[in-house]
This record gives C-alpha cells, sequence and structure tokens, in this order.
C-alpha cells in the first residue's frame, strides 16, 4: 500500500469502528550498509523498514495510539482496534488534539533526492577510504569502526480532518574511526563523520583527512593535572552540551518538572549578551531536515536565546495549548507528545562588547584546555539537576605548545557554564548536529591524574 | 530429501514453517551461500508511564519481520524485512547473495534439510494472557507513585512498566530449527527531590524474564522507600573531590562497572576489531586473584536470561575468569569462524532487523569471603558508590561512570553523601585493584546497547573494593 491508500484503508477501518477522529504518522525506508575490516568486506546490510504509528480519538476525546510494523489490511484493523482499547488509559488531565497548524503549507526544501549507488559501490569507497586511512600515517594501525550507508525514506502524516503532508528523502553518511599505536604507549583513537543527500555527495577525502589528523594528533599525549582550566569548546563539543541540556527550552520538559526552567523563565538571563541560539531544522546545512513534525506542524526556525535571554520554548500541540502559544514544529508522535530540538545554531549576537576577543583558538598562546569531543553524555549528564560530568578528547594549549590529554573529565552546571562565557569566536562551523563557532568558558573542573 | 508437503507461502507463527524455511534455505544456498540463517520475530509490547497520580501514557505496539544473514568465506550479508512471504524472504535472499557478490554457485557446504524442530516456546503460549493487563499495570503503577508523595520536598515522580513478547523462530543451514517465546517485564520509579537552590533525584529498576506474574509480586512499597531514601541523602550532598582514591562498589548494579568496562572486552565483536587488550591473554593473569567473572544465560528469571540464543543454540555457563586468569571470550557464530572462540549460546540482537553477535547475558563478579563492613573498614579515606548511574568505554577502553549515590569514607566509616562522582579508569588497570569481593552478591537488571542494538542484560556483582581508581568531580 502507498500512503493514500494507507489513508484511505485507515479511514474505512475506522468508520467500523465508529472511530470519527484519528491521525497517523508513518515512515517506510530502505537502508544499505557496509562496513569493512583491512579491505575485506567485513558485514553488509540492507534493510526494509515500515512503521506505522496511529492515534485514535474515543468518544470521551481520550486519546489511544498503537504503533505496528504490519501494514496490511488486517494490520491496520489490528491497531485501530489496540488504540481504540488502549483510549479507555487516555490521559484525562491534559488533552491532547490535531495540530492546529497541520494543514499550513510546509516549506520544502529543494530535496535533493539521490538514487541508490548500490552495495557494490559503497562497498569500493569504502575499503579505498579505509586503505587511505591506514596509509596515511604509519601509527594508525586499524580502523575498527567504520561505516558507509545510504538510506531512502518516506515520512508521512496525515488526520481524519484532511490533512495530508509526506516527503521523500535520501542520506547517505560515513564514519571513520582509526586506532593508532605505538611502542610503550596507550593506543589513540579518534575519527570523523560526514553527512551527505547522497554517496556522491560526502566529502571522503575530508573524512579521511579529518580521522588521519584528529588521531595522529593524539599521539603525543600526557595526563592533566586536576584544576580548574579556561576552556575553550570546539563547535561540536558546544553543540553536545547545549543539546544535552535542550530540556531549558522544552515546554514537554517544564511542564514534567524536569527542567532548569518554569513557566516564567521567558526573559531569564542565562547567559552573556553576546549569545543567540536558534533551533532551525530546515537550515540549508541540515541535510536531515524534516519540513514537519510528529504532529504536521510545519517545521520553522525558533530563536531559542536571544541576548542572553531566554525568547521561547519549543511546543507540541497540548503544550503550546497549555503555554497560550502555538505548536512549534517540535513535537513526536506518541501516547504522551514528546517534544525536542532539531538543529541548534549558536551565533554571536550584535552585544558583544563583554567579551574577551583576544581568546582565540588559533592563536592566543595562554593556557586553556580544547574540548574537541565531549564523550558518554548519556551517563554524564543530569539535565534536571543540571550538572554535568562528562570525559572528554582535548588538548592542554600552554606557552604556544599542545599535548594531547591523555583522559579527563570536565564537570560543571550548565547555568554556571552559560553565565561564565568569555568569549565567541566569530566564524561558524558547520557539524552534524548544527552550527556554532568556538565558544570560550572561563573555570570549569577539568579531573585528570590528581 | 526434504518434505514434499504442500508449501505455504507466508511464515505463520504457531505453525509448521518447515518446507517453507527449508526451500528459502535451499534457494540460497543454490545460489551460492556457504550459510543460511533466517531469524523471524513476531513482538507484542506494551509500556505504561504514571506521573504523579495520573496515567499519562499508554503505548501497545506490535511488530513482525525477518533478518536473512549469508555466509561466504567469512563475510556476512544481512538483510532484514518485514515481508514474511515466501516471495518477500526469497527476495532477502537474493539481496544477500547479491551483496556478497557470490557469482560462483558451486558449493562445498551441502543442506541436508531442518533437524527435528525444537520448540521452547510451547509452555509458553499462555503467557500472554497471564501477564497483568493495562488495568492492573495502571492500578499498581498509581499505587506506586502515590508510595512516593512521602514529603513536600518530592516535586516529582514517575512510575514506568514495559513489557515485550517477543516469539521467535530460527533456522539454518546447519540444521537448526527451532523456536521460543520470551517475555520482558521492567518497572521502574524515580523522583525527583528541590528544597531551595538543592536538586536531587532517585531511581530504581526492577526487571524479570519469563516470569508472567513477576509484576504482581514486584514490592513497591520497598522500591519506592529506597528510592525516596536515596533523593533524601543526595538532597544537600557536597559535590565530591576529584582525585585518586580507594573505593568500594556496592553489589547489584554496581556491576555494571564490570560489564561495561571488562565484559565488553571480553566479546568476540571486540577481538574481530582489534579493539581489546586481551585478545592474547587467554590463560594470563588479567585481574586480582580475588576476582572470578561469570557470563551465563541460565539463572531462572534473570533478565538476561534465554531458553536459546538468537541463533538456535542452548546458552551455556562461561567463566570468563577463574582467579583472576581469563578462562573464556564471550561468542556467537560470526565470532567462532572469525576468531575461533567456540559459541556459548551468547548470539544476541535487539529485534530482526540487527544481525546478531556476541552479547552478554547475566554477567557477574562471583561471591567472595567479605562482609560489606570488612571492605568499608578496610579503608582510610575512599568513596563509597551505593548506586552507579550509567557508563560508558570508549574505543581505546577506557571507561567512565557516574556514581548515583555517593558517600565518604573516613576512618573505615561512611559518613557525609557526596554527589557528581565520577569513576575513571581502564580495565586492565583497574581489574588488578580489585582486592577484595563481599559475600553478597546480588544482580540487578539492565539494558545494553551495542552493535545489535539493544538487549536485556543482568549486571551483577557482591560490594568490592578498588584500592585506587580516579574519581572525577569538581
Amino acid at each position: 500500500m502507498n500512503s493514500r491508500e494507507i489513508t484511505t484503508q485507515i479511514s474505512k477501518a475506522a468508520d467500523l469502528l465508529n472511530l470519527k477522529k484519528w491521525d497517523y504518522g508513518a515512515s517506510f525506508s530502505n537502508d544499505y550498509s557496509v562496513q569493512v575490516d583491512k579491505g575485506e568486506a567485513k558485514q553488509l546490510k540492507a534493510s526494509q523498514k515500515q512503521i506505522l504509528t496511529l492515534r485514535v480519538w474515543n468518544e470521551s476525546n481520550l486519546v489511544g495510539i498503537t504503533t505496528t510494523s504490519d501494514i496490511s489490511e488486517s494490520g491496520i484493523k489490528k491497531a485501530l482496534n489496540q488504540a481504540n482499547i488502549a483510549s479507555d488509559f487516555g490521559n484525562k488531565n491534559e488533552r491532547t488534539e490535531f495540530s492546529p497548524l497541520a494543514n499550513d503549507p510546509i516549506k520544502v526544501k529543494d530535496l535533493k533526492k539521490r538514487n541508490p549507488v548500490g552495495i557494490k559501490k559503497l562497498l569500493t569507497l569504502l575499503r579505498e577510504a579505509e586503505v587511505k586511512l591506514l596509509e596515511s600515517h604509519e601509527s594508525i594501525k586499524s580502523v575498527p569502526y567504520n561505516g558507509l550507508s545510504e538510506s531512502f525514506y518516506e515520512r508521512v502524516y496525515a488526520n481524519s480532518d484532511g490533512a495530508f503532508r509526506s516527503y521523500t528523502k535520501s542520506q547517505a553518511a560515513l564514519y571513520l574511526y582509526a586506532r593508532a599505536e605505538e611502542k610503550d604507549r596507550k593506543p589513540r583513537s579518534s575519527g570523523s563523520v560526514k553527512l551527505g543527500y547522497g554517496v556522491d555527495d560526502l566529502d571522503i577525502e575530508s573524512c579521511i583527512k579529518d580521522a588521519s589528523n584528529k588521531t595522529i594528533s593524539h599521539l603525543n599525549y600526557s595526563s592533566i593535572k586536576t584544576d580548574k582550566y579556561l576552556i575553550c569548546f570546539s563547535p561540536e563539543s558546544f553543540l553536545t552540551i547545549i543539546n544535552a541540556f535542550s530540556s531549558i527550552f522544552n515546554a514537554r520538559s517544564i511542564l514534567d518538572g524536569v527542567s532548569l526552567s518554569n513557566k516564567n523563565s521567558i526573559g531569564e538571563k542565562l547567559s552573556t549578551e553576546a549569545l543567540n541560539i536558534y533551533d532551525d531544522g530546515l537550515h540549508e546545512k541540515n541535510i536531515s531536515s524534516s519540513p514537519f513534525d510528529g504532529e504536521g506542524t510545519p517545521t520553522k526556525r525558533l530563536c531559542l536565546i536571544n541576548k542572553g535571554r531566554i525568547e521561547n520554548f519549543i511546543h507540541s500541540e497540548s503544550t503550546a495549548r497549555i503555554f497560550k502559544t502555538t505548536p512549534t514544529g517540535h513535537a513526536g508522535l506518541g501516547s504522551k507528545v514528546s517534544v525536542s530540538t532539531d538543529w541548534i545554531v549558536v551565533e554571536k549576537s550584535e552585544e558583544n562588547l563583554d567579551l574577551k576577543t583576544s581568546l582565540d583558538h588559533s592563536t592566543y598562546d595562554g593556557e586553556f584546555v580544547y574540548i574537541e569531543e565531549l564523550n558518554a553524555i548519556h551517563a554524564g549528564v543530569r539535565a534536571s539537576q543540571g550538572s554535568f560530568s562528562l570525559p572528554f578528547d582535548g588538548w592542554l594549549y600552554k606557552n604556544g605548545t599542545k599535548i594531547s590529554i591523555e583522559s579527563a573529565t570536565v564537570a560543571g552546571d550548565i547555568k554556571y557554564l552559560l553565565k561564565n562565557i568569555v568569549n565567541i569566536e566569530l566564524n561558524q562551523e558547520v557539524t552534524t548536529s548544527g552550527v556554532s563557532p568556538h565558544i570560550w568558558v572561563d573555570e570549569l573542573s577539568i579531573t585528570g591524574d590528581a | 530429501m526434504l518434505s514434499s508437503q504442500i508449501k505455504s507461502n507466508e511464515i505463520e507463527f504457531g505453525s509448521c514453517n518447515k518446507d517453507l524455511l527449508e526451500e528459502i534455505i535451499v534457494y540460497g544456498m543454490g545460489l551460492g551461500a556457504e550459510f543460511v540463517e533466517i531469524f523471524i520475530e513476531n513482538t507484542d509490547t506494551a509500556s505504561v508511564l504514571a506521573e504523579e497520580d495520573h496515567i499519562t501514557s499508554v503505548s501497545p505496539s506490535f511488530g513482525r519481520g525477518a533478518g536473512i544473514r549469508i555466509f561466504k568465506d567469512k563475510r556476512d550479508g544481512f538483510v532484514s524485512t518485514n515481508d514474511l512471504t515466501k516471495h518477500g524472504l526469497m527476495r532477502s535472499v537474493s539481496q544477500a547473495i547479491e551483496m556478497l557478490d557470490i557469482t560462483d554457485k558451486k558449493n562445498r557446504e551441502v543442506f541436508n534439510g531442518l533437524n527435528k524442530f525444537r520448540d521452547y516456546s510451547l509452555s509458553k503460549r499462555t503467557w500472554i494472557d497471564e501477564v497483568p493487563s493495562i488495568h492492573e499495570i495502571s492500578e499498581k503503577l498509581l499505587v506506586s507513585t502515590k508510595s512516593l508523595k512521602k514529603n513536600n520536598k518530592i516535586i516529582t515522580r514517575k512510575g514506568s512498566y514495559s513489557r515485550n513478547l517477543q516469539e521467535v523462530i530460527i533456522a539454518s543451514s546447519d540444521g537448526t530449527y527451532t523456536s521460543d517465546i520470551r517475555l520482558h517485564q521492567t518497572v521502574g520509579l524515580n523522583v525527583i527531590a528541590s528544597d531551595a537552590q538543592y536538586r536531587s533525584s532517585g531511581s530504581r529498576r526492577f526487571g524479570s524474564s519469563g516470569m508472567p506474574n513477576e509484576f504482581r509480586l514486584w514490592d513497591h512499597e520497598k522500591a519506592a522507600n529506597e528510592v525516596f531514601e536515596s533523593s533524601m541523602n543526595m538532597l544537600y550532598a557536597d559535590y565530591v573531590e576529584a582525585g585518586q582514591m580507594p573505593v568500594v562498589l556496592a553489589n547489584k548494579f554496581g556491576g555494571v562497572i564490570f560489564h561495561e568496562a571488562c565484559g565488553h572486552l571480553l566479546e568476540t565483536t571486540q577481538i574481530e576489531r582489534g579493539t581489546t587488550p586481551f585478545e592474547n591473554k587467554l590463560n594470563e593473569k588479567i585481574a586480582h586473584e580475588s576476582v572470578t567473572a561469570i557470563d551465563e544465560g541460565i539463572s531462572e528469571g534473570s533478565f538476561g536470561s534465554l531458553s536459546v540464543d538468537d541463533e538456535g543454540m542452548e546458552p551455556e555457563k562461561s567463566i570468563l575468569i577463574k582467579d583472576g586468569i581469563l578462562k573464556k571470550f564471550i561468542s556467537d557464530r560470526a565470532g567462532e569462524l572469525r576468531t575461533g572462540h567456540k559459541r556459548t549460546g551468547s548470539g544476541r540482537r535487539q529485534n530482526y532487523s540487527f544481525a546478531a553477535a556476541s552479547r552478554m547475558r547475566n554477567t557477574y563478579i562471583a561471591k567472595g569471603e567479605y562482609s560489606k563492613e570488612d571492605l568499608i573498614n578496610s579503608i582510610s579515606d575512599g568513596l563509597y558508590c551505593k548506586s552507579m548511574g550509567g557508563g560508558s568505554v570508549g574505543a581505546t577502553g577506557q571507561f567512565n561512570f557516574a556514581v548515583e549515590e555517593g558517600y565518604l569514607i573516613k576512618n573505615g566509616k561512611l559518613t557525609n553523601p557526596v554527589k557528581g562522582a565520577t569513576l575513571i579508569g581502564e580495565a586492565k588497570e583497574v581489574m588488578p585493584k580489585i582486592s577484595m569481593c563481599g559475600n553478597d552478591l546480588e544482580l540487578a537488571p539492565g539494558f545494553c546497547g551495542s552493535i545489535s542494538g539493544s538487549v536485556n542484560v543482568t549486571v551483577g556483582q557482591p560490594h568490592i573494593k578498588v584500592d585506587s581508581i580516579t574519581v572525577g568531580g569538581r
């Protein structure tokens, strides 16, 4: 069945169950991926997947939901029936409705949908990339984590009020993580990820170069003394920390009592006036952009922090109604609708006189710690308490030289971190999760060797 | 000779699918595959969330699909699909053959038909009717969240339940033909406490496999008391001061450190990648002589137990480390093929869309001879990690783990609670420093994410003492 036929089938089956109100989200995907090990194909994978999430409203306007991968006539009937049963347990204290924006026009970017190149080409390209990475430096002994994939998918949202929207996309990804070893030294590992609309759009050479340079740059390592340091966050690591604490902007988290913000936090000063943060799912560099969210609300650019102050929260239909505003295009589709950010854009505002602009990661010759990449986010972040303690890859810059840090964690509090931003560099860099310049923060605790 | 009965054109759960499965395997072997494996799955899951005094989410879901794996030489091709018709399965086989670029249809391997059906599901078909209803689950979760409301410092209360009933059929060209039904139930309680600028959280999760009645027997009052006390103890805790120090890790979930830091390095997937420091250490000392570590899938009701693994092999009890000596690796079919380590019944996957890989099941450090007090009394200045949060291991073996509930040890006694602690180290450096093991082994359920998705496991240990480890803090 195609998406139109599914909609018709659901409508018919809903009529039989006397269900007047329903909506659904569906996705259909074909994925292909390869991994290699020293020139040999290791695992080659392909998958065809379909998934349908159905919501129904019963006579008491309570919502029930079911998810299924069986999109046959009988599968759809079963799912509707189960959703109807589940609606008896629908949340009586927080109603859910269709998004009032589910019929608004959506901005569909130039789709740049590519055709599959096929497993054989994926394998050839990855083999070549592995060889080049291994040959790039004598200390690189293996590329234990690697993969090249391409995906083709369609996403659909429709409801019983006649809303219907869908889009199709393609996406490709390459990751290369190299392992370098030298005699009597600990092995070091680092890597790079690149995304594109298709395999031919991937900058494979730059992925190889990045993975090699990053890995080699960590070969000369040393432990770091446990202390407080001036920190420079790479664009990637700053985006990681902002995403980890995005519950600050999340209306769902606020209502659930797990955010550091509350309903009255709009306007609260979080940081230097030099900081602006946006969520911009439709950003031209966001390969994974979606023109609408799980409830069919169009995706849009939203300012989260304006000149250091909270400007907006991200919403689903129900949180927007509670906050007396409109949905922002950040909802999932579930029994309890989740809300999440899409693509964070960090920039320097016009109000930046209080910054220490001499802090530039490429020229500053004082002592500081450069955090290249933060790890183990799921373990080291307590979003509801605002604290973090995270291992990282990075360097200690001292007296004009830099040395890789052997193994260390950075710990602190997100509100302290935001308040202690002392510089926002001018140049923004595009990463796989957003856009940000380098960000400098004064006095964060680093634990290395005591 | 293969059966010549009338063949079905679609997989039917609870029925004999032998003819159709044989036909698919014969088809794959005829195209030049050395080995063909078919994994077919039907799932029925439900989750319920209670927040404060309301049910806020009920989410049933259903899924069915197949994972087809073809081996040629030491390479494998894996295709997953939701299409369980004969046409769909054969198309997947063809796709896997094409991916592996198999052009030589001559085959050294011979398929002699599927063996006698091993049906582990027979006594489990009634489970779906025996598990608690959504109504029953909701009632108990609401009683549980009510039990968490012990004072006005508790600002959020949550109870969550999820149940996964998974029926699998596994057939492969070595004759394996089996079916099983797996039931996993898990329930968790979480609170956030707040007082002025102070905030803390507490959480516990409980889980079982193959025990439909287990949720009904769950002692929610005891669980609520534990969670509440943990959050209150930590509410006004200071941040721990970073440094090197001896630590005592509590039993049950304290075992997550062994699981993450050492257990993963004993999976053959890590040998294949060349990312384990223990690759050539079989029968060598890799840990303190007080350490014996086990991985097994047979403890009744434990979250990581199974009747048969996802490659059709019954799980065994594997002694990984005996008195500090490395004795065995955790291996699956591909691991045996590529590293030579015999399969251990550890081929596991999240669902049909993942190829099985060598994964832990119930993994724990065996009990020793000391009491918890013996361990604490032996430390003049250190840290007691009563409850561990999550953790991770880097590509070169460094690990880090958050301590959810910690207390300073001063002169052999527990003193102030401390927060923000992270344990940092490397398995090969820390394992020799586990100098004392308690006599109070207990297991705890968890989910482990890795190459073949998220699988149910248990971690466990008695109280253990690590002589020195880096503690991250402020």
